[in-house]
């Protein structure tokens, strides 16, 4: 945590005071160009984790997506071991579907339950990617960036990347709604319905390590979780059908990168759990409002 | 049919018919592959051997045995039903449960929930409607009124019915046709026929006899896994008995 504290810090003060002063002052216009992308980026990111986000909540696959996001440092130890050969989303992308398919596979007939094969596929490849990433001597690498993330390090051709999944991700939840729907809600009558379950379960696998895969570089492998689920679990308070939930888990979750930014920059501290720190409240916030009322 | 698990031979040459508007209903012990059958004819799982005939046309209402609604849902009755299809208002006037229309699915007592999915499987005009246990957690006053309920519907929506049920004594006392299963149909017929039938009241006697309505399971029929031969089911007098 000190480590990455002071990188962004050493990196960034100057900027971060000029925008702070900015911010308060309310002159957005001359807001710096790397706190824009920042900020669009993980927009663009909370947009996509909220339908994602939700169905993940609905199928109970929270730790699923968890174990997902941890075995991408194995692909971030794979790309870094081929020197760059074998691109790092390309194989985070790669180590998550494989991760998917071994636990689909073997969660249906053993004598543990799932979380026991979750818990050792996730902290088994994430042990695995540190330990490859720290023996690869040729290049330096601070894994809390890979653990963490760094928002404020982001590029445009990674804005670019994140608005084109983002068209991808809605675009195919949109066409497929009702079948994930009722797939969801239940999967035997979705099945004698006529509706190919298993393809809609792969459907949703594909889009979160989709997901996952691009949005390490921006909260790290052990945070992004949270903002599957929380900004989900908050709009849950909020909503009276499926699609709203969809919906207000989208714009909770750019509320909270967005108050998360701010805090960052505000308080000097690292963006990504800063970020989650806000959705984390703002589920308390959500929950607390809708008591007093119901 | 045949189904194995592994070695151990679930269905044993399976094989029976279902008429229109017939209401059929399969009884036997627990872990007698009632479920099983079911999720064959369905398309959940698929037969080893064997097939299951579909008639051209045919449109299946499946009402499963456990449903339980996400409570991290919000899903309302009416658009939980909207998913499926539309609803007419005969339907849901015949099925008592307009009032439930706007309420959370997952806020349902299991009477209000069981007619809510019940009307769900009529929303395509099935001619088939299949129920797996529809009757687990209800008193006997609620069976007979379901049982009732499903006849009234059957004629006249014209629909075949067949269920998996655990308690004879009103399966006996309202449905058309009974098979009994144990891996293999022990025995087949009319309730008054079965009821007569020697492997039938070896296996349910003494609940049929003390007019027990939920079935309590006293395994006094047991046999070898991959026998060849069943041999208290090979004296029955009366119609539909499949035997290899």
């Amino acid at each position: 945590m000190k480590n990455i504290r002071t990188r962004i810090t050493i990196r960034t003060r100057a900027t971060i005071m000029d925008s702070l002063f900015a911010l308060q002052s309310g002159l957005s216009a001359s807001m710096d160009e790397f706190l824009l992308r920042a900020l669009i980026g993980s927009c663009i990111l909370a947009v996509m984790l909220g339908p994602l986000g939700a169905f993940v909540v609905w199928r109970h696959m929270a730790y699923f997506g968890d174990t997902i996001a941890h075995s991408a440092l194995l692909g971030v130890a794979l790309s870094l071991l081929t020197a760059g050969a074998l691109p790092m989303t390309l194989a985070m992308f790669f180590v998550a579907i494989t991760v998917a398919f071994i636990l689909s596979r073997y969660t249906r007939d053993t004598r543990f339950h799932a979380d026991t094969l979750l818990g050792i596929l996730a902290h088994g490849t994430l042990a695995l990617g540190v330990v490859l990433v720290a023996l690869n001597k040729d290049v330096q690498v601070d894994v809390n960036a890979y653990l963490f993330g760094d928002v404020l390090a982001i590029t445009w051709d990674d804005v670019g990347v994140l608005g084109a999944l983002a068209v991808l991700v809605l675009g195919t939840l949109n066409l497929q709604w009702r079948r994930l729907l009722m797939a969801t809600i239940d999967p035997a009558i979705a099945q004698v319905e006529g509706i190919p379950v298993a393809r809609q379960q792969l459907i949703l696998t594909l889009l979160l390590a989709a997901v996952i895969a691009v949005a390490i570089k921006l909260t790290g492998v052990l945070l992004i979780t949270a903002l599957l689920i929380m900004p989900a679990a908050a709009a849950r308070y909020l909503a009276k059908t499926p699609v709203q939930m969809a919906a207000f888990a989208s714009v909770v979750g750019m509320v909270s990168v967005s108050l998360g930014l701010y805090g960052s920059l505000r308080l000097d501290a690292p963006t990504g759990p800063m970020m989650v720190v806000a959705a984390a409240c703002v589920f308390v916030l959500c929950a607390l409002l809708t008591r007093r009322t119901a | 049919m045949c189904k194995f698990y592994g070695a151990r031979e679930v269905l044993h040459e399976v094989s029976f018919a279902i008429r229109p508007r017939e209401i059929v209903t399969i009884v036997g012990p627990n872990g007698a592959g009632k479920t099983t059958l079911l999720k064959c004819l369905l398309g959940l799982d698929s037969a080893d051997y064997g097939e299951v005939l579909r008639a051209p046309a045919l449109r299946i209402g499946y009402v499963p045995q456990q449903f339980k609604p996400q409570p991290s849902m919000p899903l309302s009755v009416e658009s939980f039903l909207k998913l499926y299809g539309v609803a007419s208002a005969e339907l849901i006037a015949k099925l008592s449960v307009g009032h439930l229309l706007p309420q959370q699915l997952s806020s349902l007592s299991g009477g209000e929930l069981r007619r809510v999915l019940l009307l769900r499987a009529l929303l395509n005009a099935p001619n088939l409607l299949v129920l797996d246990e529809p009757t687990a957690g209800v008193d006997v006053g609620g069976q007979g009124e379901l049982y009732r309920l499903l006849k009234k519907l059957s004629e006249e929506l014209d629909f075949a019915v067949l269920m998996v049920s655990h308690d004879l004594y009103v399966v006996m006392a309202s449905t058309e046709r009974v098979i009994c299963l144990n891996h293999h149909v022990c025995c087949e017929g009319t309730p008054q026929h079965v009821g007569g039938d020697a492997s039938f009241r070896a296996m349910f006697g003494d609940e049929l006899a003390n007019q027990v309505a939920l079935y309590h399971h006293h395994h006094t029929h047991t046999h070898g896994l991959g026998d060849e031969e069943y041999p208290h089911a090979h004296h029955h007098p009366h119609e539909g008995h499949h035997h290899g």
